[in-house]
């Protein structure tokens, strides 16, 4: 069943409760502060492509992410990897380890300050199966060469590298036990851009090679447009469209789509001022009822301030917004570049 | 107008058991008030080593190996570290590179930022708290209010970012040091800070150091930038000059590895290659070995920043044009 998708979500959920201690809500009767940052989530990976999932800070993404390779459990939905689900509710893992990686956000607080670059690489190596130190060692530093360091590097300490080069130390570790599939929560944004373009192409190859699939979050919406296959957008834990890449970027269709491609940072644009960014960011705690973009929208109507517009249309090519099914939204037109 | 940081000829050591590390070399460049200067370049080349030397946070070993770094023309790279702390929390606001160690996981939000007011501020518990309420709203987190109490890891990676660039400006500062401020936000948001940068450049007057990997958030944002690689700045001018028509060979590179929307290739452009650490920089002009426009003098002698016709840059292919 080679067309079945090696990974698929269901209407995930997650809901965090931020009431300090919920028996002292109950006692002073005060209402408990629930955060819904995942809502409803549904998208399917095939084996060998890139979802790249783009949309405002806070949106969820990273939550989605940790969910995916089963590092939080889901308040509910079902995440099922190659067939099988990665976390019951019950806490039992079905997938082996190593099967599915993730390469975090924020490279300062995932690698162990004391242990050596060899050893944080070498552990994932170890837990391989590979029992050989000398071995490790040379798996190492041909991993650290692929990232763009070098093999002598492995003989220091995290904080002996700038923030860009310990990035990489985490995309070594996580290379370093062969994932079939790969987490990547803003891999590149600590890098410059010609590291970041060895970096990418890297990626590319070992998906040819192996046939990797990924996860790729990013706000840079160039690297996004880059390296996936089809791109979903969030907006206060919801997915507010799906697309193929090209179609996305040639003619998006959910309101807010269209404002964050307008509001990318254009190299022709010098001390320009930007104009294309329209109101308040989105609170969380207090989500706008019907469709949570309303606020901001400049299409919204009455039917936005109170329904809920559900995910329309066919897998690749999915837009959730009212204006959109109605017809009523112009053609997109593109900033020039 | 003068300069309201001048820096010169700034280099930072680092000893180490087998060598001395001279990870930035040689660095001059001056900020006048209301000016925005871009730092981009190499991953390693010493661009945040730069920023915490400037305001002399660098953490021991590492040491400032020579040079001056003047604030409104008042050294203050030999101050005493009692006297350098008082002028850095009125005076200077610096946004680090890792939100998550300027943050204390064990204070809530807000009680990080009316600590900070209230150091620097005569400011009643009251006050500081609206304050910092204020200052949260201005950095764009939503419900500032209901948010105030919680603890950094109850923030997406964003917003945490956003609590440390409210935490640097909360005191009104003349300097900022910005060290990738917006590379985890999304492009709306990151928006909104640039625009907030710029209003505190052109309102109050303030100097900032801005640096990042996003080329085009320093086009947008930038007067000046300086290109830096292992350790040395080696393109300095006009931010339009300098994206637009690069000098040195490694601003080039760098331009042409941007991707871009709209340029479908399966492979993207890169330098070949990678930066020479700080243990072995080699002789000559240390982006030689991969430069793909190295003649004669390139191996041998160092070349110094010349002035080119839209920027200056330290590339001995400017020597040949101005001999010709
Ligand atoms: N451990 C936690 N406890 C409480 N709230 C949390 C926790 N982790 C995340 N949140 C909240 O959930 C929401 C989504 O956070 P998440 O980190 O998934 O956002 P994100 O889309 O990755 O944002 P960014 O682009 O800024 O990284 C935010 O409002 C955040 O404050
Ligand atoms: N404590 C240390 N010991 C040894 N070397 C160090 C130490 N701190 C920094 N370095 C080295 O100094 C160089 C400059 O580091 P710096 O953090 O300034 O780079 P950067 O330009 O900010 O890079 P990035 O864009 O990746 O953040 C790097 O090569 C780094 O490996
Ligand atoms: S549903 Fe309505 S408010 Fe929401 S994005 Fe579409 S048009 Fe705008
Ligand atoms: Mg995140
Ligand atoms: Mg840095």
């Amino acid at each position: 069943m080679s067309d079945a998708p090696l990974l698929e979500v269901k209407n995930l959920s997650k809901i965090f409760d931020l009431t300090e201690a919920a028996w002292l809500a109950a006692l002073t009767g005060r209402s408990r502060l629930l955060l819904p940052a995942v809502d409803g989530v549904s998208f399917s990976i095939p084996k060998g492509k890139t979802f790249g999932l783009v949309g405002e800070s806070g949106s969820g993404k990273s939550t989605v992410a940790r969910m995916t390779v089963g590092l939080m459990q889901p308040s509910n939905g079902s995440i099922t990897f190659d067939g099988k689900p990665v976390s019951a509710p019950g806490g039992g893992r079905g997938i082996g380890r190593g099967r599915l990686q993730m390469i975090f956000q924020d490279p300062f607080a995932s690698l162990n300050p004391r242990w050596r670059v060899v050893d944080i690489i070498g552990e994932a190596l170890l837990r391989k199966g590979m029992r050989d130190s000398l071995a490790r060692a040379k798996r190492a530093g041909e991993l650290l060469d692929q990232v763009g360091l070098v093999a002598v590097d492995g003989e220091k300490f995290p904080h002996e590298f700038s923030g860009g080069q310990r990035q990489r130390i985490s995309i070594a570790r996580a290379l370093a036990s062969e994932p079939e599939f790969l987490v990547c929560d803003e891999p590149t944004s600590a890098l410059d851009v010609s590291v970041q373009a060895q970096i990418l192409n890297l990626m590319k190859d070992l998906q040819d090679e192996l046939g990797l699939t990924y996860l790729f979050i990013s706000h840079n919406l160039a690297v996004i447009a880059h390296v996936s296959d089809v791109v979903g957008v969030m907006y206060l834990g919801r997915l507010v469209e799906v697309a193929e890449k090209k179609q996305l970027f040639k003619a998006p269709q959910h309101p807010y789509t269209r404002m964050l491609l307008d509001a990318i940072p254009r190299l022709d644009m010098t001390t320009r001022e930007r104009s294309h960014v329209v109101g308040e960011v989105a609170n969380p705690m207090s989500r706008p009822p019907g469709c949570h973009y309303h606020p901001r929208c400049p299409f919204a109507n009455k039917r936005c301030k109170s329904e809920d517009p559900k995910l329309k249309g066919a897998a690749n090519f999915a837009a959730a917004c009212h204006g959109v099914e109605e017809g009523r939204l112009p053609a997109w037109a593109a900033a020039a570049e | 107008m003068s300069a309201l940081l001048e820096v010169k000829n700034l280099s930072v050591e680092i000893p180490t058991r087998r060598h001395l590390l001279v990870p930035v070399d040689d660095v001059s460049f001056d900020i006048a008030p209301g000016e925005i200067l871009g730092v981009v370049g190499e991953s390693g080349a010493g661009k945040s080593l730069t920023g915490a030397a400037v305001i002399g946070l660098l953490e021991p070993p590492g040491r400032i190996g020579g040079g001056e770094i003047r604030l409104e023309g008042k050294r203050i790279d030999n101050l005493k570290y009692r006297e350098l702390r008082r002028i850095r929390g009125a005076a200077i606001g610096m946004i680090f590179q890792d939100p998550l160690t300027s943050l204390n996981p064990l204070y809530t939000i807000g009680r990080q930022l009316s600590e900070t007011l209230r150091t620097h501020q005569p400011l009643s518990e009251t006050a500081a708290k609206a304050r910092a309420i204020e200052l949260l709203d201005e950095v764009g987190i939503p419900a500032a209010s209901e948010r105030i109490g919680q603890y950094p890891h109850q923030f997406s990676g964003g917003m945490r970012q956003r609590v440390v660039i409210a935490l640097a400006l909360a005191n009104n500062p003349k300097l900022i040091i910005a060290d990738e401020p917006t590379t985890a936000l999304d492009v709306s948001v990151q928006a909104q800070i640039i625009n907030l940068l710029k209003r505190l450049a052109a309102d109050n007057g303030a100097a900032i150091m801005l640096i990042s990997h996003d080329m085009g958030v320093i086009a947008e944002t930038c007067d000046r930038v300086a290109v830096m690689y292992a350790g040395r700045i080696v393109e300095i001018g006009a931010v339009r000059n300098v994206v637009q028509a690069p000098n040195h060979p490694y601003t080039q590179g760098l331009m042409a590895s941007i991707p871009r929307l709209g340029k479908d290739d399966a492979r993207l452009a890169h330098i070949k290659g990678s930066m020479p650490r700080p243990t072995d920089i080699p002789q000559g002009c240390a982006f030689h070995p991969r430069c793909p426009k190295r003649f004669e003098p390139c191996d041998q002698k160092r070349p110094e920043l010349m002035k080119g016709d839209s920027s200056q840059a330290a590339c001995w292919l400017l020597q040949r044009e101005a001999d010709q």
